[in-house]
């Protein structure tokens, strides 16, 4: 067996366990530690599939943040479930085991039996990204092929952050989020939350400015800066904005606004919704892609931080 | 068995584990996790699917690796939404599952 063999088949079998363990454990606290070590290996797998921009996609949101949602979950909840020691009887477990093991099974023999040649647009999409003045396929298809699903994301981001606040307790409405920052007397975070943010913003620039031509873009680059912002925030730092602030609210829906102004601007200049003019499609990618990134940085650490709790102040 | 193909037998059996822990497990939290497990055995399996589309000088097909992007951001929002609702619930009723008879605080339990 190669070497390179044996690596896939490794990362592929822990892959699985980690998935396993956070299902099978019993304590939600290392269910979630599970879950991040199960995103970070993700990336690695999307590494060997040759997709880099979803590897990057995974490891800051499907690993980071959404570790991040989930611990102060479990941080919360503990004492309630600790109580919950009830568990579906022996005879339910294995009729839901047999279940998903058929459904597996089933997965399984559609993806051995794939066609030998399969149906590809990657051609297509190479043929036409000269067009878009971008480098990246992938940034190609999210911002000009595909823009309407993209443009939808961000739509599908402002409306779950409504979702969130609309949660609030009566007395938190439009007052701040309780974002849990249980480490901030220690030494450690608020050193790191003061030296890593002008780094980080750095990064998420480039990731952004270099995810035209190479892997990356605007979505990981602001994951990138709304990390650091939740750094500050969680080392006590800085405050969470009060969720009635004016301009919180304007850069919110920034990034989709301008992108649909764009899109029926589309409408007039070259002919279609979300069409971009042949000579200025670059530019006018950037013009979007700047507004958005902030909405996305914002949106995400918003996420995270939750419904506001804490009664608004004048 | 090439890689790929290795990946797309991880995919379907990463969807075996995560609806098991969502029929299993009464906690919502778990529940969670485990919905987004699922999740990510589809994202794979999309993912498997792009990189045998590799042409043209690419590693895969972009349009599918771009569809994944798009849906991770999604399962996030869904996520977020769903955390949100759970510790809602929490704060209310004092519970972490849906089923009031293994799941009432002690107190409330002996006052009814």
């Amino acid at each position: 067996m190669s070497l390179e063999l044996f690596y896939e088949l490794l990362l592929g079998l822990l892959v699985l366990a980690a998935a396993s363990w956070s299902v099978a454990t019993r304590d939600s606290y290392s269910a979630t530690v599970g879950f991040v070590s199960y995103g970070l290996l993700m990336a690695l797998v999307w590494m060997q599939l040759q997709a880099v921009d979803v590897a990057l996609a995974e490891a800051a949101i499907g690993s980071g943040l959404t570790g991040l949602l989930l611990l102060g979950a479990a941080a919360r909840l503990r004492a309630a479930e600790a109580r919950v020691t009830a568990r579906p009887s022996r005879m339910l477990r294995a009729v839901a085991a047999l279940a998903c093991t058929g459904l597996a099974a089933a997965l399984a023999g559609t993806v051995l039996s794939l066609p030998q040649s399969t149906p590809s647009l990657a051609g297509a999409a190479v043929t036409a990204l000269p067009a878009t003045g971008l480098g990246n396929p992938v940034n190609g298809v999210l911002m000009a092929f595909r823009a309407f699903d993209t443009l939808l994301e961000k739509v599908v981001l402002v409306l779950s952050l409504v979702g969130v606040w609309s949660l609030a307790p009566d007395l938190g409405w439009t007052g701040r989020p309780r974002l849990l920052h249980p480490f901030a007397d220690d030494g450690v975070l608020p050193f790191l939350a003061r030296t890593l943010p002008p780094l980080g913003l750095l990064f998420g620039l480039h990731l952004m400015w270099n995810g035209a031509d190479e892997p990356g873009g605007a979505f990981q680059g602001a994951t990138v800066i709304a990390a650091m912002w939740l750094l500050v925030l969680m080392a006590g730092l800085g405050e969470v904005p009060q969720v009635r602030a004016r301009w919180l609210r304007v850069a919110a829906i920034a990034g989709p606004a301008t992108f649909l102004a764009v899109g029926l601007a589309g409408m007039g200049i070259a002919g279609a919704f979300l069409a971009y003019p042949e000579d200025h499609a670059k530019s006018l990618i950037l013009f979007i892609e700047v507004p958005m990134m902030l909405t996305v940085a914002l949106v995400l650490a918003l996420l995270v931080a939750g419904p506001p709790e804490q009664a608004p102040q004048r | 068995m090439n890689p790929t193909t290795l990946y797309g037998l991880c995919g379907a059996a990463l969807v075996g584990i995560g609806l098991y822990g969502l029929l299993t497990e009464p906690r919502l939290l778990r529940k969670i996790i485990a919905f987004n497990l699922v999740g990510s055995g589809v994202f794979l399996l999309f993912g498997v699917v792009a990189r045998r589309g590799a042409d043209a000088g690419l590693g895969g097909d972009p349009v599918p690796q771009a569809l994944v992007i798009t849906g991770i951001v999604v399962a996030f929002s869904a996520t977020a939404l769903a955390i949100a609702l759970l510790l809602r619930l929490h704060e209310v009723g004092g519970g972490a599952t849906l089923d009031d008879a293994v799941d009432r605080p002690e107190a409330d339990r002996s006052s009814s």
